[in-house]
């Protein structure tokens, strides 16, 4: 008993004409899926940046700031996107709420890793010398703590560019699109071209970041990231 | 030790970013397909097989001909998920089923012939801002398929000859099969069919259940009639003696201010040409020819003068 | 609120904890590709991590590749092995293999790699050779940093465990699924629920088995802010 169409497809991972007739689609995913893992890592940031430093204003908080965090990644991403359809449906919210959430997650624990790593010796000096708490924070603490909290980036753009390919079970997907397309059609092409392009993607960025890392933190150069 | 100026930048990139987002869901480059810009685009959406997308190329084609804006969202889901989408706006035509609308905002229906199915859907309709344009003779109803070897070896020819076999046998298909009326519970009520050995949630008229109809995984699949995969696989398609299903004439279902007379006009232009024959064609050339279901509808309306 | 009241009556309801769709039956289905996926791929990546670990040969490579796992898409390979095998629960297994063995690897080659040099010269000096220093120094000492790894990588493979749902399998994520396509809310967050929960026991399990197994010389060491620290560091 054969399996219908797809020994045939075995032989044929990838059909180069389709990719040709498809590019513009292909872009368009890119496209869309670079501005979802874009506005995700911006929300995600933004809101990350308060919850770290109350936790460590108030180290108290930091217990149910990381408990919370850290139930809510316990949810797989399927669940937590499914779960958002009956109050957004299909637009982009959806998505982007999720994606936040995660990237959320995993930017509180490294900025306050950091920022809880800065040695306090410096902190106490940049006291002494009169430093406002503002100025101890930009000035001091977040530029000491800004190997960790990139570190914090890179992982969260890795793990967003693959979640972005989660919402193409909710009407979006970016990338993740292809693998939709090609499950609809028994068509091993776009899944190939998805899972390579979002690989090279997630690549690309980490790379971005490392030498953003570098620059950033000159004395920081010598091991760490 | 640098400065780093985190805030302005910041906090001025995002909120360029969020106006962008957030203003409308239709016509920033955040969707997947044919962009336009300003104007009132019509947005077709459609669910996630491979008929739905031929039928959807073909609304765009003939919309974008009588120079209509047109954008496509395809692929979306099942239509539990995508027909939300249309009453929201997210999507404003969608090719559908009248029988399968109808059971999906009346669970109770139990119309079957074609007049009885639109008459009963069209106030459904209205009540959400949506209208149901002219039918297609074309019917893609929803159907029971069994491998070659299984009609054999169980003497299966109609649905009814299901009956006392099925504690035997495992059937597969779309989840909402187990809920639908006209699903295993209609089996149920108007065959007597006792329940089934096992059912397995897969997807409607899909490569799973395809796939595990082939390799014996399930012994009954629930298919659309109109499907390459049943003539290429040999499958047995069990005759319906009894009526359970509604028909499922093809028609195109569109928000109401949004389906301006150029619309419907286009519209209703190419569905009286659709016929259950050609449409079988059709998901030929997309599931086993593997031909891209764009061209497919296009090369179609070429040949049809249509386009 | 409503919901919250229908998700609770789905949840203590009687007939969701028996039958083939039962809470039970589920959880096990998922337990099992979960659990299957865990020994392969510690069968695979652990022998690799820590060959890597002990000789320093392709050090780049394991220490980067969990950052660039976590960028393998795990519903394109489950859709990209369905579509060339079928039915079943090979392409199931398959992507979750690809995404458990990443941090298993690099957590492996970490531990064996950074038993103190020290150590590594007075165990040499005692006699032992590369395999002995290997079995009864390097890997106990490397032991916090490998459990850490497994502990990642089951966590993880638990909670995509929900995509085997997709390709028509069992699992947790069939409540998902199957209640977004029956429309019934309750089924999804139930669902959801009870996948949150397995992710955690499972987290909070091994963290056990992972306080177990460290040799009790290292136990007293502040193991796990050592373990953080040291994969922070190369990460």
């Amino acid at each position: 008993m054969t399996d219908g169409p797809a020994p045939v497809l075995a032989a044929e991972l990838i059909r180069w004409s389709w990719v040709g007739d498809h590019l513009d689609d292909i872009r368009g995913y890119l496209v869309q899926h670079v501005e979802l893992t874009g506005l995700a890592l911006l929300f995600g940031l933004l809101l990350a940046f308060p919850l770290a430093l109350a936790a460590v204003r108030w180290p108290r908080m930091y217990g149910p700031i990381l408990g919370f965090t850290g139930v809510l990644f316990t949810i797989p991403s399927l669940a937590l996107f499914i779960l958002l359809i009956p109050f957004t449906g299909l637009q982009i919210q959806t998505a982007l709420i999720g994606l936040t959430i995660y990237t959320l997650l995993i930017l509180v624990r490294n900025m306050v890793e950091g920022l809880r790593g800065v040695d306090p010796d410096v902190r106490e000096a940049a006291q002494a010398m009169g430093y406002t708490r503002a100025r101890q924070l930009f000035q001091v603490e977040l530029p000491l703590a800004l190997p960790v909290i990139i570190a914090g980036v890179r992982i969260a753009t890795v793990t967003t560019i693959g979640l972005v390919t989660v919402t193409a079970l909710i009407g979006w997907g970016g990338l993740g699109r292809l693998f939709l397309d090609g499950f609809t059609l028994n068509f091993t092409t776009p899944i190939v071209v998805g899972i390579v392009l979002s690989a090279l993607l997630a690549f690309a960025a980490d790379l971005l970041l490392v030498g953003l890392q570098h620059r950033l933190t000159p004395w920081a150069r010598s091991g760490g990231g | 030790m640098r400065r780093i100026r985190l805030g302005g930048v910041a906090v001025a990139a995002c909120l360029a970013l969020l106006l962008a987002a957030c203003g409308g869901g239709g016509d920033n480059a955040l969707e997947g397909g044919s962009q336009e810009n300003g104007g009132s685009t019509v947005t077709v959406g459609s669910t996630n097989f491979s008929e739905q997308l031929i039928l959807a190329e073909m609304y765009a084609a003939v919309l974008k001909k009588a120079g209509v804006k047109v954008d496509t969202r395809l692929n979306l889901g099942n239509r539990e998920v995508v027909f939300p989408a249309l009453e929201k706006g997210d999507i404003d035509l969608l090719p559908e089923y009248n029988g399968s609308v109808l059971s999906f905002l009346d669970p109770k229906a139990t119309q079957t012939t074609s007049e009885e199915v639109n008459t009963a859907l069209a106030p459904l309709l209205d009540a959400k801002g949506l209208v149901a344009l002219d039918h297609s003779p074309a019917e893609d109803k929803d159907g029971w398929a069994v491998t070659k070897e299984t009609a054999d070896k169980y003497g299966l020819a109609k649905v009814s000859d299901l009956k006392g076999k099925a504690s035997q046998l495992v059937v597969g298909g779309p989840p909402e099969l187990k809920t639908r009326p006209a699903g295993l519970p209609g089996l149920k009520k108007v065959y007597g069919i006792e329940d089934f050995k096992e059912f397995k949630a897969l997807d409607a008229g899909g490569p799973l259940t395809t796939s595990a109809l082939n390799k014996g995984d399930i012994d009954v699949g629930r298919v659309f009639t109109t499907q390459g995969a049943i003539a290429d696989n040999g499958w047995v398609l069990l005759e319906e003696d009894k009526p359970l299903e509604p028909a499922q004439n093809i028609v195109p279902i569109g928000r109401k201010d949004a389906m301006t007379d150029q619309i419907k006009q286009a519209l209703n232009a190419i569905s009286s040409k659709i016929t259950t024959e050609e449409l079988t064609k059709l998901n030929k050339l997309v599931d086993i020819d593997k031909q891209d279901p764009e061209k497919v509808a296009n090369d179609w309306l070429t040949q049809q003068g249509l386009l | 609120m409503n919901i919250v009241n229908e998700v609770i009556a789905w949840l203590t309801d009687p007939a969701q904890w028996s039958g083939p769709d039962g809470i039970p039956v589920r959880t096990l289905q998922h337990l099992w590709y979960s659990l299957l996926a865990a020994a392969i791929a510690g069968a695979i990546a652990l022998p690799i991590g820590v060959y890597i670990g002990h000789t320093g040969r392709g050090a780049l490579f394991a220490v980067n590749l969990t950052n660039l796992g976590r960028a393998i898409p795990s519903l394109g390979i489950i859709i990209l092995m369905f579509t060339l095998v079928g039915f079943g629960i090979v392409p199931v297994l398959v992507a979750l293999v690809a995404l458990a063995v990443p941090p298993i690897v690099t957590n492996s080659y970490i531990g064996v790699r950074s038993v103190d040099r020290d150590v590594r010269e007075a165990a040499e000096g005692m006699g032992m050779r590369g395999r002995q220093v290997l079995w009864q120094v390097e890997l106990p000492m490397a032991t916090p940093l490998i459990m850490a790894g497994i502990r990642t990588s089951a966590v993880q493979v638990v909670a995509t465990a929900t995509l085997a749902a997709f390709v028509g399998l069992g699992g947790l994520g069939r409540y998902l699924i199957d209640g977004l396509a029956q429309r019934d809310l309750p089924q999804v967050v139930g669902g959801a629920i009870l996948v949150a929960v397995l992710s955690l026991l499972t987290e909070l399990a091994l963290g056990r088995v992972q306080a177990l197994v460290v040799p009790r010389g290292l136990a007293g060491q502040g193991a796990d802010a050592a373990v953080r620290a040291k994969v922070a560091k190369a990460a």
